[in-house]
């Protein structure tokens, strides 16, 4: 028990720490150079001084969580982490939406730790140490079904903090209600420390053990994908919205890393190492796409004081540079080529693919297709979520008089969304480059030499030689798309042309209020979604006699199944059981004093016992 | 250099391939109809006219003609026509066809949007609706193809040496996936403009002059992409013995058969309500499935 109490401060900077290092830096960098220009007119003095304070107290704490080598000290960087995050989801604490969002997020965020802490009790139980070596070398000595318990622990304590479902409650209310460069660092990378927690301590450490913990984060993420991208269809908020995103993502960078998990326990090292890349690999484009989408929704937001994205529209005249930056992220979150989200896609479904080939149960070929197929369904309706949202708050006309007021973004926000830009070609582009580096990290995860593997960069092609023949050469994409649009552009594009109004069917003058809505744009998901997203409307009609409507309000919902079927009635049990508690309280400190004597009483009979 | 002739051979032909299916159709209605060289007639015609450009449109409006027409330019790249391609497999694989293709979906969408009008709207709405409910069978079949092959490699796959029950379920599972994705009958109309029915169409109204030429022709490019696929999927080239002349043969036939079976059914069928189309490509995604376990069964 010794050193339970006498914990060196110590690092382990191994490929996998360094790794999130970076990422970490790389987005932390852009919102701090955003966030001058953002906050600069909308703060007092006061204010934006306590927002470098915070923000500077947020990225220690998550550099500190991602390159401790001590469990102990890990805890405590993730609960400053944690409550920093929390005083900057509430930095407008004026709003009282924030306040709620705030205390949402805190509560889940610390149930998630308590989690967390039980796991890695139990791991000191074995290791007598917090140290991450001797923990590794201890959990080869646990029982497997203590292995499984652990496993759960730290599942959904980790899950809590990357936000899968179900327990991704916090999300869409904590990112949104955070000022915009926090919402890029939360979601870009805040929520990836969960899954270093999951790769350090379940992959790296704990070590996988039986198929079911694969099987079960495959399940999870599937869920998470598609319940993530079909809330954030339906969403009209544009940072709720991308907050959904975030859900589905993670769902695709766990696909990655489950696959990997599954890989394992098969001693497939080459494929373990491949698919784990392919989570790696998602998992920084996520941060650098979402973060750029943030900070342009920040920009958005600052320019119309609006975020719904049916009062706007046309806003690519009026702030050309945050249009082009918004198309470019949200073409590399809906996995366009040639851009990075695109290729990490890519490399999951080779995954899946090299997974149904030779996986070694009939059951478990036929669930890794049922996987991509969900990957796949999860890339169509990330991309229709992605034309809503382009379409309806740059595009057309208009839909309200704030829009025509609207202006681009001050130099600051512009420079940080076009580095955020130039990341997102430069991952797509120099795909091999970085495939190569990622088999290092996910090498140095799960403890897989990769010397002897045939991972190919060859000319900038991701050549997984060892996986089977195949490879993508994003650079010869980009090249081949790049030389026919210029060459018909130049050859056969200039053609005479005149401007006039769009065609409006002969109607007078075509208005913005005849222009298709964001809501008018999810209508077919809701319907065919409509089992799981139980849609309901509200019409209320205003009549000035029989035959005349004065008014007509028409207002569509959908139900939170995930608040209503779990949430609600677990915070109604945790009430009910603290006024049946409140029983306890006489307020006579006589009872107290016999509460304590009665505990001491029952703790030395408990520790006589045991 | 095969590879670049090959490319370009089906671009010249696309067209035609539409024609076709109009001449089929057209004699199964008994009636006359238009000869086949139309559609050439037609885009000659709008590339030449004048272009009428809405008020509202910014420069996304502008770029997704040379977007779209670049993106199923690679994706015919990428398919193997009548000879197993080696060199190919370097740009990418049988998946990659499926994100090029959404690349162009997707600023065709945008753009569908870009004018204002609801009609453009409306088709982007159900364009991108359709298309990603298509995702998921069009990625079953594809892996059924590949489990058979053991790569996604399209060369490998076109030089496969039998044909699988399997990988002609996935056939049938894509075929279902083309039509929705080539705006056929039962999902769109394409003869049609009536505003409630329409999809592509409503989604390209604004487009008009050498941009609807460039669009027009990337469709039928497209459509070439998905029947080629299909063809060399259920009649991979190696059982033909490699020849070239009995590839060429067996590719026209595959093309031709695809473009009869299309117009038969564009004729007999009614186009669905498109919360119908739900189903039907529900039941691609089935087939998909089935292919899958039946693939990993062995046969």
């Amino acid at each position: 028990m010794e050193n339970f109490f006498n914990i060196k401060l110590s690092f382990l900077f191994d490929p996998l720490s360094i790794f999130f290092l970076f990422v970490i830096f790389a987005v932390c960098l852009a919102s701090a150079v955003y966030s001058i220009g953002y906050l600069n007119k909308k703060y007092s003095n006061g204010k934006i001084i306590y927002n470098w304070f915070l923000l500077a107290a947020f990225i220690v704490s998550m550099a500190l969580v991602v390159s401790v080598r001590n469990a102990f000290i890990f805890l405590i960087a993730w609960e400053i982490m944690s409550l920093v995050s929390y005083f900057l989801v509430i930095f407008d604490s004026r709003e009282e939406k924030s306040i709620h969002a705030g205390m949402i997020y805190l509560i889940m965020t610390h149930v998630g730790t308590a989690f967390i802490t039980a796991g890695f009790l139990i791991m000191y139980k074995y290791a007598n140490s917090f140290d991450f070596l001797a923990l590794k070398n201890a959990c080869v000595l646990m029982p497997p079904n203590v292995k499984n318990i652990v496993f759960l622990f730290l599942l959904a304590g980790f899950g809590v903090k990357s936000g899968i479902v179900p327990l991704h409650i916090w999300l869409p209310y904590a990112h949104p209600q955070a000022p915009s460069h926090i919402s890029s660092i939360m979601s870009g990378v805040m929520i990836k420390t969960g899954i270093y927690g999951i790769i350090r301590f379940i992959i790296f450490i704990l070590g996988v053990d039986s198929i079911w913990w694969g099987v079960l984060v495959l399940i999870l993420a599937g869920i998470s994908c598609l319940v993530g991208v079909i809330y954030a269809l339906m969403e009209h908020d544009i940072k709720k919205l991308l907050a959904y995103h975030s859900v589905e993502n993670i769902g695709i960078i766990l696909l990655g890393v489950g696959c990997s998990m599954v890989f394992l326990e098969f001693n497939m090292s080459s494929l373990a190492v491949f698919s784990l890349i392919a989570g790696l690999y998602h998992l920084i484009n996520h941060a650098v796409f979402k973060g750029l989408l943030f900070l342009c929704a920040g920009s958005v937001y600052n320019a119309t004081g609006n975020r719904d994205i049916e009062k706007m529209g046309g806003l690519i005249k009026k702030m050309p540079i945050t249009a082009f930056a918004f198309l470019i992220g949200a073409m590399a979150i809906s996995a366009l080529p040639p851009l990075n989200g695109f290729v990490s896609e890519w490399l999951t479904l080779q995954a899946f693919f090299v997974a149904s080939l030779t996986g070694y149960m009939a059951g478990l070929k036929i669930f890794f297709g049922l996987c991509a197929a969900i990957l796949a369904l999860t890339g169509g309706l990330a991309a229709a979520c992605f034309v809503k949202a382009f379409g309806m708050i740059f595009l057309a006309m208009p839909r309200s008089g704030k829009i025509e007021d609207a202006t681009e973004a001050a130099l600051s926000m512009k420079i940080a969304i076009l580095f955020l830009v130039f990341l997102t070609f430069a991952l797509g582009l120099g795909a091999g480059i970085m495939f190569k580096l990622l088999a290092v990290v996910a090498s140095c995860s799960t403890g897989i030499n990769i010397g002897a593997m045939n991972f190919g960069l060859n000319n900038f092609m991701i050549m997984p030689g060892a996986v089977s023949s195949i490879s993508l050469s994003t650079p010869l994409i980009a090249l081949i798309l790049g030389v026919i649009i210029i060459g018909v552009y130049l050859g056969l594009g200039n053609n005479k042309s005149r401007k006039y109004s769009t065609w409006d069917c002969g109607y007078y003058k075509l208005e913005p209020r005849n222009e298709y809505t964001a809501t008018g744009f999810s209508k077919p998901f809701r319907v065919a979604f409509n089992f799981f997203l139980l849609p309901y409307r509200k019409v209320e009609k205003i009549r000035g006699s029989l035959y005349y409507i004065k008014s007509f309000k028409y207002e569509t919902f959908t139900t939170p199944v995930f608040k209503k079927y779990i949430y609600y009635p677990l915070i109604g049990a945790v009430l009910h059981t603290a006024k049946f508690m409140r029983g306890l309280q006489l307020g006579s400190i006589h009872v107290y004093i016999s509460y304590i004597f009665i505990t001491i009483l029952v703790l030395i009979i408990f520790m006589n016992r045991f | 250099m095969t590879i670049h002739v090959e490319t370009l051979f089906i671009i010249i032909i696309a067209p035609l391939v539409s024609g076709i299916i109009t001449k089929i159709k057209n004699n199964l209605r008994m009636r006359k109809g238009q000869g086949i060289f139309q559609p050439y007639h037609n885009l000659i015609k709008l590339f030449y006219k004048e272009e009428v450009v809405s008020e509202n449109t910014s420069w996304i409006f502008r770029i997704t003609p040379f977007i779209v027409l670049a993106s199923v330019i690679l994706a015919a790249l990428l398919v193997p026509i009548f000879t197993i391609m080696p060199y190919a497999r370097h740009i990418g694989d049988f998946i990659l066809i499926i994100f090029i293709l959404a690349l162009g979906r997707f600023f065709l969408a945008l753009a569908g949007l870009d004018a204002g009008s609801s009609f453009g709207g409306m088709g982007s709405s159900r364009e991108m609706f359709l298309s990603s409910l298509a995702e998921p069978g069009a990625i079953l079949s594809i892996f059924a193809v590949s489990l058979n092959a053991g790569t996604t490699n399209l060369g490998v796959i076109f030089g496969l040496h039998d044909i699988k029950l399997s990988s002609i379920i996935a056939g049938f599972s894509l075929m279902m996936v083309a039509i929705a994705e080539t705006s056929r009958m039962p999902i769109d109309n394409q003869e049609t403009h009536l505003e409630l029915t329409m999809i592509h169409e409503a989604m390209v109204l604004e487009y008009s002059g050498r941009s609807l030429a460039f669009i027009e022709l990337a469709s039928h490019i497209k459509q070439i992409v998905f029947f080629s696929l299909i063809a060399n999927i259920l009649f991979p080239a190696v059982i033909l013995g490699g020849n070239i002349i009995f590839n060429i043969a067996a590719y026209i036939i595959g093309i031709l058969g695809i473009s009869a079976a299309v117009g038969f059914i564009e004729v007999s069928v009614a186009k669905m309500r498109l919360f119908r189309a739900v189903d039907f490509l529900a039941f691609s995604f089935v087939l998909g499935l089935a292919a899958i376990v039946i693939s990993v069964m062995g046969a």
